[in-house]
């Protein structure tokens, strides 16, 4: 199932401490199973993408991984550490490590854009007032939001509040990074952008981060580690370079469903 | 229905227990507990101002029109004007008006943060987010109500004086002799002591309102209903035991 390149991805980076392993989670709402027995190493230091169509699970999944649901059964390993078994502090600790860009950005509407960035750093470190000044217009610089401080929420475009998500999400410097559809309500030149700015700062910082997303695009600019879900299985996993190639039949399904990738087949056959 | 009730409950108990808990950050709680003292506190004062001259105005017309006997000094009726307004008007129906204008801004606002994942935002990042977001909305209102409950008092009290001379029903002269007649100050404290209580009401049932909130902008707006129905529901409850507990033990 793994191809070559798959493999020396998986030796060359790796790193335990920034690693998340998830072993046989299952889930389920009531009477609706959701996950149903999911295995998944993410490799550390790369962007991870989990794909599938809706209803397949993904959001829960993410949700699942992050600690907002518990799991029924099975265990999400951070680095060498179990996520069920951490004692309430060393959870707070770890939460402070993760980095979430969620699907509406999930903005504090309260607040300006300078004050979102800042908030984590407000709560959790220890840095003199000037020294969070910094890091704000440093990472501000680095989402490319500059001149945006002052603005509130509801002012800005849907591109620029997913930058302030961004750049929220890695004030604190986290080790992860997790994005829950990080393209929706977007035009494709936005979502270029947002792609490109995620998998330049995995690369930067060295963060383990896992996308959620359904948008090919996404799959293919940015893939170094792609999982496939489907009714709560993990049905495939590879690369964005082998995703085209593959001959699993539900892959091939989602990802040669639109007219555009049909064509790109025909191509790849001749 | 009465699983739901005693699962409610103990949600309602357990969320109560994330948030009674020494914040991350003072100054930041210190910072939000102003802002809320003024969302909640402060904007409630017209309202407030506004409802209480009518309502002295109300009762003292209508003790007025049930004392109309010669035989009963006119002071008579300031006298039971001041006691409707400081043991039962201030606390319990001013009270019910912040249940419905606080109560529902507390659950239409926590409700709209649950739905577009601003408290799971919280939670990710490490927050305990009841903490952060509900304990300075009940300490502002354990703070600021019995203040707005003692110039509702005021404020009725001269509502009253004001309506009693104005109609020619008690002179003002009769008014000013009956507050002050036989004044017991414990009746203050009663009334403060039930206003505590019902702020702790208003405040916690409409975050638990809120907070639990799942679903979009219906499930928000009829969580902003439940608060105000229920907080009202839990006032009117608490205002019999307090009663019986305090002026019947």
């Amino acid at each position: 199932m793994f191809g070559h390149h798959f493999s020396e991805l998986c030796v060359d980076r790796f790193n335990l401490e920034r690693m998340i392993q998830v072993k046989g989670i299952h889930k389920q709402f009531g009477e609706n199973r959701v996950l149903k027995g999911v295995d998944v190493d993410f490799i550390p230091g790369k962007t991870n993408l989990i794909i599938g169509r809706s209803g397949s699970g993904k959001t829960v999944f993410l949700k699942t991984i992050l600690g907002l649901y518990d799991p029924d059964q099975g265990s999400i390993h951070y680095g060498d550490e179990v996520l069920g078994e951490m004692t309430k502090e060393r959870r707070m600790l770890l939460r402070q490590e993760l980095g979430m860009v969620f699907q509406g950005g999930a903005l504090f509407d309260s607040m300006t854009v300078a004050a979102n960035i800042r908030f984590p750093l407000e709560m959790f470190s220890n840095m003199t007032e000037h020294q969070k000044d910094e890091r704000v217009s440093f990472v501000m610089d680095r989402v490319r939001l500059q001149g945006s401080g002052d603005m509130f929420p509801a002012e800005i475009s849907g591109g620029m509040q997913k930058r302030v998500s961004i750049a929220r999400a890695i004030s604190m410097n986290p080790k992860y990074l997790f994005c829950d559809e990080p393209n929706s309500g977007l035009d494709p030149e936005t979502a270029i952008v947002i792609d490109q700015l995620i998998q330049e700062l995995t690369h930067e910082f060295n963060m383990t981060t896992i996308v959620n997303t359904h948008d090919m695009n996404s799959v293919l600019e940015i893939g170094d580690h792609v999982v496939f879900m489907k009714d709560g299985y993990k049905v495939w996993e590879g690369t964005n370079n082998e995703v085209l190639g593959s001959t699993n039949a539900d892959v091939e399904e989602y990802v040669f469903k639109s007219k555009l990738f049909k064509q790109v087949r025909v191509a790849l056959r001749k | 229905m009465i699983t739901n009730f005693f699962e409610g409950i103990g949600a309602y108990a357990m969320l109560m227990s994330k948030v009674f808990r020494r914040p991350d950050r003072w100054i930041i709680f210190y910072r939000a507990l102003l802002q809320e003292i003024r969302l909640l506190g402060l904007d409630s004062i017209g309202i407030v101002a506004v409802l209480s001259v009518f309502m002295g105005a109300v009762v003292t017309i209508q003790t007025a029109l049930n004392l109309s006997d010669p035989l009963i000094p006119a002071y008579y009726i300031a006298i039971a004007t001041r006691e409707s307004i400081t043991l039962e008007f201030s606390p319990t129906v001013v009270s019910l008006i912040l249940a419905g204008k606080v109560g529902s801004n507390i659950a239409s606002s926590l409700g709209t943060m649950r739905v577009s994942e601003q408290i799971d935002a919280l939670e990710v990042m490490g927050v305990n987010s009841a903490n952060f977001l509900i304990l300075p909305k009940i300490v502002a209102q354990l703070l600021f109500n019995p203040i707005l409950i003692i110039l509702s008092i005021a404020l009725g009290l001269w509502g009253g004086y004001m309506a009693g001379g104005a109609l020619g029903l008690i002179s003002f002269t009769d008014t000013l002799i009956g507050y002050r007649m036989e004044f017991m100050p414990f009746y203050t404290f009663y009334a403060l002591i039930k206003t505590v209580a019902y702020a702790f009401i208003i405040g916690s049932i409409s975050a638990y309102c809120g907070y639990t909130v799942k679903g979009g902008a219906v499930e928000v707006g009829v969580a902003s209903t439940n608060a105000v129905v229920r907080s009202c529901l839990a006032i009117i409850l608490a205002n019999y035991v307090l009663t019986d507990l305090i002026l019947n033990a």
